[in-house]
C-alpha cells in the first residue's frame, strides 16, 4: 500500500511542475476550462445550497418572495425535525416568555416560534432505523459479495456465466414493479416492517453490484499471490485474508460506497414495506408536508442532515477510491 | 529434500491435452531441468508436483510416498513464479519472512529474523531489506523471489523460468549464482526453462518435453551428442544443427541437391533415404576440404563466427573460431567430421548405427 502511494505522490510533482512551462495558448484554455468547471459546479451545487439555507431559515423567511438570500439563520427547522411540540395558548405563551432565561436554548427556539417541546420527534428513531438498515445491508451484501465475487473469480464454478447474469438480473426490474409481490410475501412472512426484512431486502439488491465490482477488481489481483502463499504454507483462506484482501481493499471501499449510498436513499421499498418500527427517513422527511403547513425548513433540515453520513464515509474512503484508478499489480 | 518421482502424469484442460503420460524422476540432491518450448506443458509440469493442479491421471511421489492428496503447503515445496512473485504491498523483509510466518512452521521471531537475514547475506540483497517492493529492479526483484524459496528448507524447489524475464548480462550472472547455491545446499530443484543455454550449463540432467510428452531425458551430453528426435536436435545448440535430406546409395551419403557426397562404408542399417544431421561446429573450412560451397552471409559473434555457406541449393552453417575474414560470394572448400554425424528416420527418430 505504502509502494503504491509513493508512486502516486511522485506522479503528481511530476504533473504539477510542468504547469509553469506550458504556453500562454494553452494557459488560456486552461483558464476557460476552469472557469466553465466552476460556473457548472456552481449551477449544479444551487439545489444543495437552496436546501442548506433553507434548512436553517425561520418559517416566514421559508416561504418569502422573493426569496430572501440574507436572512438571520435560526435552528428552527431543525428543532421542528428532531422535537414533538405542542401549539402554546396565549396565557401560557406568556408565562413561558417571563422565565425565559431558566429555559434551555432549544426550548427558546421553540417559544420563538410559538410551540413547546414535549418530546423527541419520530424523525429521531427513523434517523435510527436506516443506520441500523443501510449499515446492516452494505456490511453483508459487501462480506457476501466479497466470498462469491472471490469464488467467481478463482475457482471453477458450474455455470458461473448464467449464476452471474442471474444475480445482475436481480437488479434489472425497477422497485416500483416488485414491490406489491414483496409487499405480499413479507406479510405471509412476518417481515413486513420489520429491520431485518429490509436488511435482507436491501442485501439483495445490493449484492448484484457488489459481486460484479468485486469480481473486477478480484480478476485484477494475480492469482500467483495466492498461489504463492498456499505453495509457502497457508490455507486458501490464510491466503486470501493476508493476499488477496489488502490487495483489493479499493474495491471494497468503492463497494460500499455504492451499496451504502443505494441502501441510505431508498425510496419506494421504503414506503411500501414499512409503517412506523422500521420506517426510514426517505419516506418520512416528505410526509412533513401534511402535519399543519408546510414546513419547509423541517424538510430541508432532514434532507440535508441526511446528506451528510453518505458525505462522510464517502470521504473517509476516498483514499482508496482515488487510488482505483492507479491500482495496478507489479511485474518484475 | 527429497527424491520426487512423476508417474504417468496426464492432465487435460477442457479438450486440450497438456501433459501425456509424463513419467521422469528426480534423484535428492539434483538440478533437474524441464526443457521446451512455449507451451510444451513445462509450467503444467510444475503446478502438479506442487499441488496447484489436480492431474487427470498418474500419480506424483516424494520419497516414494504418493502426495497425490496433500494440499499444496502440506507437500513442503518452494515455487520461483516467473512473475508476480512478490507482494506489492510488504516490504522486501516481509516478502522474505513471509513463508516462514506460516502457521504451520511456527517459529520464534528471532528464529525468521535470523533467517531472513541469513539468505539476504547469501542473495546479497541485505542493503535491500527494508524497502518495498515497487522501489526495486527487475534483477533486485528476482533475487528476493528467489530468497522467499531459500529462506525455508524445502523438500523441492521448483523453478519456473525465474531468469527469463531478465537482460542477458543478469542472467549470466544469476545462472552461475544459482547453480552455486543448488550445489552448496545439496537441494532437489526442478528448473524449468525454454532457453537451452541455461538447461545446458545448469543442469545436471536434462528432460526435453514437446507438445506435453517427455521426449527425451538424459544428460547435457546425452541430449547435445546424442538427440532421440530432430526436435531435440534442433532445440539445443545455438546456432541451430544442419538438417537436410539424404539418401545412402551403397556406401556413400548423397545429401539432396547439394554438393555434398560422403562416403562413408559400414553404414548398411541406414535406410536409403534419411535426414541427416551436422552440428555448424562440425562443419570446417578448410583449403583442401572434400566439398566446395560459396559464402552467403557472415554473422561474427566476436568469440566465433557463423558462416552460411552455400553447398549446391543447401545452406550449411558453419561454427568458426575467432572473426573471419571470409567475404560474402567467396568460394570455399569445408570438410564434414564423420564421426560426428547425426541421422534420423524421416519421421524423425534418431537411427543408431
Amino acid at each position: 500500500m505504502t509502494a503504491l502511494e509513493g508512486t502516486s505522490r511522485q506522479r503528481s510533482i511530476t504533473y504539477a511542475a510542468p504547469v509553469h512551462k506550458v504556453s500562454r495558448r494553452a494557459r488560456v484554455i486552461l483558464a476557460i476550462r476552469a472557469f466553465l468547471t466552476v460556473i457548472v459546479a456552481l449551477i449544479m451545487l444551487i439545489p444543495v445550497f437552496w436546501m442548506a439555507t433553507t434548512a436553517f431559515k425561520s418559517r416566514a423567511d421559508a416561504v418569502a418572495v422573493p426569496p430572501k438570500v440574507f436572512f438571520k439563520p435560526t435552528l428552527e427547522g431543525f428543532v421542528n425535525l428532531l422535537a414533538e411540540r405542542s401549539v402554546l395558548a396565549q396565557a401560557r405563551r406568556q408565562e413561558m416568555q417571563a422565565r425565559r432565561d431558566e429555559l434551555s436554548w432549544i426550548q427558546r427556539i421553540a417559544l420563538d416560534a410559538g410551540t413547546e417541546i414535549i418530546g423527541v420527534s419520530q424523525y429521531v428513531g427513523r434517523l435510527r432505523n436506516s443506520v441500523i438498515i443501510a449499515g446492516g445491508s452494505t456490511v453483508l451484501a459487501v462480506l457476501l459479495g466479497l466470498l462469491s465475487a472471490y469464488a467467481f473469480s478463482r475457482f471453477n464454478v458450474p455455470g458461473s456465466g448464467d449464476l452471474l447474469f442471474f444475480i445482475l438480473s436481480q437488479r434489472m426490474l425497477p422497485a416500483v414493479v416488485v414491490t406489491i409481490p414483496i409487499f405480499l410475501m413479507y406479510r405471509r412472512l412476518g417481515l413486513h416492517d420489520t429491520h431485518i426484512g429490509m436488511i435482507l431486502l436491501y442485501t439483495v439488491f445490493n449484492l448484484s453490484l457488489s459481486v460484479w465490482l468485486l469480481k473486477g477488481f478480484i480478476d485484477e489481483i494475480p492469482r500467483q499471490y495466492e498461489e504463492a502463499a498456499l505453495v509457502d504454507g497457508y490455507t486458501r483462506l490464510q491466503a486470501f485474508r493476508k493476499v488477496v484482501l489488502p490487495n483489493a481493499l479499493t474495491g471494497i471501499a468503492a463497494t460500499t460506497v455504492f451499496c451504502l449510498i443505494f441502501a441510505w436513499n431508498e425510496y419506494a421499498f421504503a414506503l411500501m414495506l414499512t409503517s412506523d418500527r422500521a420506517r426510514t427517513p426517505p419516506p418520512s422527511i416528505p410526509a412533513k408536508l401534511g402535519r399543519g403547513g408546510i414546513e419547509w425548513a423541517a424538510i430541508a433540515a432532514g434532507s440535508l442532515g441526511f446528506l451528510i453520513p453518505v458525505v462522510i464515509v464517502t470521504f473517509a474512503l476516498r483514499r482508496y477510491l482515488l487510488r482505483g484508478v492507479t491500482f495496478g499489480a507489479i511485474r518484475q | 529434500m527429497a527424491d520426487v518421482a512423476l508417474k504417468n502424469i496426464t492432465k487435460r484442460f477442457k479438450t486440450v491435452t497438456a501433459l501425456k503420460n509424463v513419467s521422469f524422476d528426480i534423484k535428492d540432491g539434483e538440478f533437474f531441468v524441464l526443457l521446451g518450448p512455449t507451451g510444451a506443458g513445462k509450467t503444467t509440469t510444475l503446478r502438479v508436483i506442487a499441488g496447484l493442479e489436480k492431474p487427470d491421471g498418474g500419480s506424483v511421489l516424494f520419497d516414494g510416498q504418493p502426495v497425490d492428496h496433500l494440499t499444496p503447503s502440506d507437500r513442503d515445496v518452494a515455487f520461483v513464479f516467473e512473475q508476480y512473485s512478490l507482494y506489492p504491498s510488504m516490504s522486501v523483509y516481509d516478502n522474505l519472512a513471509f513463508p516462514l510466518r506460516s502457521p504451520l512452521r511456527n517459529l520464534s521471531k528471532d528464529e525468521i529474523d535470523r533467517r531472513v537475514r541469513e539468505t539476504a547475506r547469501k542473495l546479497r540483497i541485505e542493503h535491500l531489506i527494508e524497502r518495498t517492493t515497487a522501489h526495486l529492479s527487475g534483477g533486485e526483484m528476482q533475487r528476493v523471489s528467489l530468497g522467499r524459496a531459500l529462506v525455508r528448507e524445502p523438500r523441492l524447489f521448483l523453478m519456473d523460468e525465474p531468469l527469463s524475464n531478465l537482460d542477458a548480462k543478469l542472467r549470466e550472472a544469476l545462472r552461475v549464482e544459482l547453480k552455486h547455491l543448488q550445489k552448496a545446499q545439496g537441494s532437489t530443484t526442478l528448473f524449468v526453462t525454454h532457453d537451452q543455454i541455461e538447461a545446458l550449463t545448469m543442469g545436471d540432467r536434462i528432460a526435453v518435453l514437446n507438445k506435453g510428452s517427455i521426449v527425451q531425458i538424459g544428460t547435457p551430453e546425452d541430449i547435445y551428442d546424442r538427440p532421440a528426435t530432430t526436435f531435440v536436435a534442433q532445440l539445443v545448440g545455438t546456432p541451430r544443427i544442419n538438417l537436410h535430406e539424404a539418401t545412402r546409395e551403397d556406401d556413400t551419403l548423397h545429401v539432396v541437391d547439394s554438393t555434398i557426397h560422403l562416403p562413408m562404408p559400414g553404414k548398411e542399417a541406414l535406410p536409403s533415404s534419411f535426414l541427416l544431421g551436422v552440428r555448424p561446429e562440425d562443419v570446417q573450412i578448410h583449403s583442401e576440404g572434400d566439398f566446395p560451397g560459396e559464402i552467403v552471409l557472415t554473422e561474427p559473434l566476436g568469440v566465433e563466427t557463423i558462416l552460411h555457406i552455400k553447398a549446391g541449393e543447401k545452406t550449411m552453417l558453419s561454427l568458426v573460431p575467432g572473426m573471419t575474414t571470409l567475404r560474402i560470394g567467396d568460394q570455399v572448400r569445408f570438410n564434414i567430421i564423420r564421426q560426428r554425424l547425426h541421422y534420423f528416420r524421416l519421421d524423425g527418430t534418431r537411427i543408431s548405427v
